[in-house]
């Protein structure tokens, strides 16, 4: 998803020559391609999960609890007799769901409100400046637990955690990058032609930095992802049986000791596959935003 | 050094400042009627007008931060509700636990992180460099709590070297006499090398755990600062007028590529005092992040309040720490100050 837009964005040649700028970046390093392709099988999941997995992942079947993996049962089946892989398919709507609603919200409100910081400097910035300290005066998954007791244990309530630990790392980065454009020769030019200060914040900054938190938006949904099975592997936030990821190894965690390991083994599997993927679609996508920081 | 240390402090006040009205702000935004929170459930309407005053939530909300800020500096955190136990006291208790995992985890790390992101940097595009960008990349996406499970998985289960996940210590063997809360450290002190022994292998897996998180930033860090230093223009003259390897990696370039690497550990311990957090869990480790878990799962409050803003006083006071250290090896950074 965002690739695609940042390809629109680079070749507005229409949809063939979308294809084929995609094409060529793919080729050009094959660990983006593969980043990519673990991309869509998450999004496949996420999409279509609930109509391709084989089992109902709510359907408790207590004769069949606790079988390890099988030709019926690829992943096993839990303490319940529900099917783990269902339940891992599944889960990732919801994974995903609380990972791009908190990025999309951190970059609503940190994304501009570092933009203005950069753009304005002054006060704007000195009160921007104070808020990003006071949070990252805090271990960040603290004041993320912190938040969530305090506002209450939903759902929601992690989204808008997850969003706040993320704010001034997108305050930090849109600053440095409208603070360079702040005086370049088309934000004069909107000036000169008669447009406000923040039309021109929002019309032409914007659009130009975009690239640049595209980048940071992919690398901080691995770590939005984390961030949220942790708070629910400690029992904040998403209610069992739902099934999500954090939560089902946080079940699986009491049948470690007795070797049932295949509970707690698939779902944190599949936590850690999208965390890589998103990771490696960040690096991927900072290469062909900026080439000189290849590594 | 005086001066130094003068400055940094000052700049330490504005953050403790911010984390103490955050604290109190997240008290203050708890959904519904606060003293009818504390009240519990079947509370009368009286008692909870008189828990209200009792609490203070009648008066304005400055008074209640100068009541909050008051009561911090008697130490004063409230009480647990479910256990009645005053929440400072018991923090303190299970800080050592805590404290003692963290530092073991973060000590493991820099042991191993430090060497290898060294000879990865030295020895570029050999074995070595290549496994490190592999376990820094997959390091980072590992949850900590699973690499836990895992680690307990192979060790307790399939292998049988390590302990059962419970605790600081096995229950056939009686802590050691407090002196640092540190059992390692007291068990020694005592000269009780079995409960020495003991307590070391409860706590390996968990800070394992712990050292395998904290090693990806580390050990990334060390690696692109020594490229940096090694490309650098003094270590050419230092190989050029004949020095050893040794010299010119060891002293000449690593004190001035430990800079950056010091500066990261800011960012590591944000991380691992999390971590820890979830390790404790995992573990069932009494420290104070077990503490603010089971009282997240009964809705006790005031305990994890207490928490958020003990972890968040440690990590200002672990970040002035960092600015002293980097003081002691950049003697620039001194005369800056």
């Amino acid at each position: 998803m965002t690739l695609a837009t940042a390809d629109t964005q680079k070749a507005p040649g229409g949809l063939a020559a979308t294809l084929a700028h995609a094409r060529y970046v793919i080729s050009d390093n094959p660990v983006t391609g593969i980043a990519f392709g673990m991309f869509l099988v998450l999004v496949v999941c996420a999409t279509f999960g609930p109509f391709i997995v084989p089992y109902d992942p709510l359907a408790s079947d207590t004769a069949a609890a606790l079988q390890p993996p099988s030709a019926a049962h690829w992943f096993g089946t839990d303490n319940l007799g529900r099917d783990i892989f269902s339940r891992v398919v599944v889960a990732s709507r919801l994974d995903m769901a609380i990972a791009i609603f908190s990025v999309a919200l951190v970059f609503a409100v940190g994304g501009v409100a570092g933009i203005a910081s950069g753009f304005f400097g002054g006060w704007t910035d000195r009160i921007i400046g104070r808020i990003s300290d006071t949070i990252m005066a805090f271990p960040l998954f603290v004041l993320a637990m912190g938040i969530v007791a305090a506002l209450g244990n939903t759902v929601t309530n992690i989204v808008i955690a997850t969003a706040i630990i993320n704010f001034p790392l997108y305050v930090r980065v849109a600053k440095s990058e409208a603070a360079i454009r702040r005086n370049a020769g088309y934000v004069q030019a909107a000036r000169l032609t008669g447009n406000s200060e923040w039309r021109i914040l929002l019309t032409t900054i914007l659009p130009n930095i975009m690239p640049i938190m595209m980048v940071q938006m992919s690398l901080t949904m691995g770590y939005a992802i984390l961030n949220a099975a942790g708070l629910s592997f400690i029992g904040l936030g998403v209610r069992p049986p739902t099934p999500e990821w954090g939560i089902m190894v946080a079940e699986g965690s009491a049948y470690i000791v007795s070797g049932e390991w295949w509970i707690a083994l698939f779902p944190g599997l599949a936590l850690m596959f999208a965390v890589f993927c998103f990771n490696l679609l960040g690096d991927g996508l900072r290469d062909i935003v900026d080439p000189q920081r290849r590594t | 050094m005086l001066k130094l240390l003068g400055s940094r402090l000052a700049t330490a006040v504005p953050s403790l400042i911010g984390v103490v009205i955050v604290t109190f702000l997240l008290t203050r935004v708890l959904p519904g009627d606060t003293a009818a929170y504390f009240a519990g459930p079947a509370a009368t309407p009286q008692a909870i007008a008189e828990i209200r005053t009792k609490l203070g939530l009648d008066k304005s909300l400055p008074a209640q931060f100068a009541d909050y800020v008051s009561a911090l500096a008697h130490g004063d955190l409230g009480s647990s509700l479910s256990t009645g136990q005053p929440v400072a006291t018991e923090i303190a208790s299970r800080l050592p636990a805590s404290a003692e995992l963290t530092l073991a985890g973060l000590v493991l790390a820099l042991l191993i992180a430090v060497p290898f992101g060294i000879i990865a940097a030295v020895r570029q595009g050999s074995w070595i460099d290549h496994a490190c960008r592999i376990i820094t990349t997959a390091g980072v996406s590992l949850p900590v709590f699973f690499t836990g499970l895992l680690l307990v998985y192979v060790f307790y289960f399939k292998l049988g070297w390590a302990p059962a996940p419970l605790g600081r210590l096995d229950v056939f063997f009686s802590a050691p006499e407090t002196v640092t809360g540190f059992y390692l450290i007291d068990s020694l002190i005592a000269r009780d090398f079995e409960t020495f022994r003991a307590a070391l292998a409860q706590l390996a897996v968990p800070a394992i755990t712990l050292a395998i998180f904290a090693l990806a930033p580390i050990a990334r860090m060390t690696r692109a600062s020594m490229l940096a230093v090694l490309s650098s223009e003094f270590v050419r003259t230092a190989k050029a007028a004949g020095l050893t390897d040794y010299t010119v990696i060891i002293t000449y370039a690593f004190r001035n590529a430990m800079l950056p690497v010091v500066t990261t550990l800011g960012m590591v311990f944000s991380f691992l005092l999390g971590a820890n957090v979830l390790v404790e869990k995992v573990f069932a480790w009494p420290g104070i992040g077990s503490y603010a878990v089971e009282a997240l799962i009964t809705s006790d409050y005031a305990p994890v309040q207490g928490f958020v803003l003990a972890m968040a006083i440690l990590y200002v006071i672990l970040n002035l720490l960092i600015d002293l250290a980097y003081g002691i090896i950049d003697p620039r950074a001194r005369s800056e100050a």
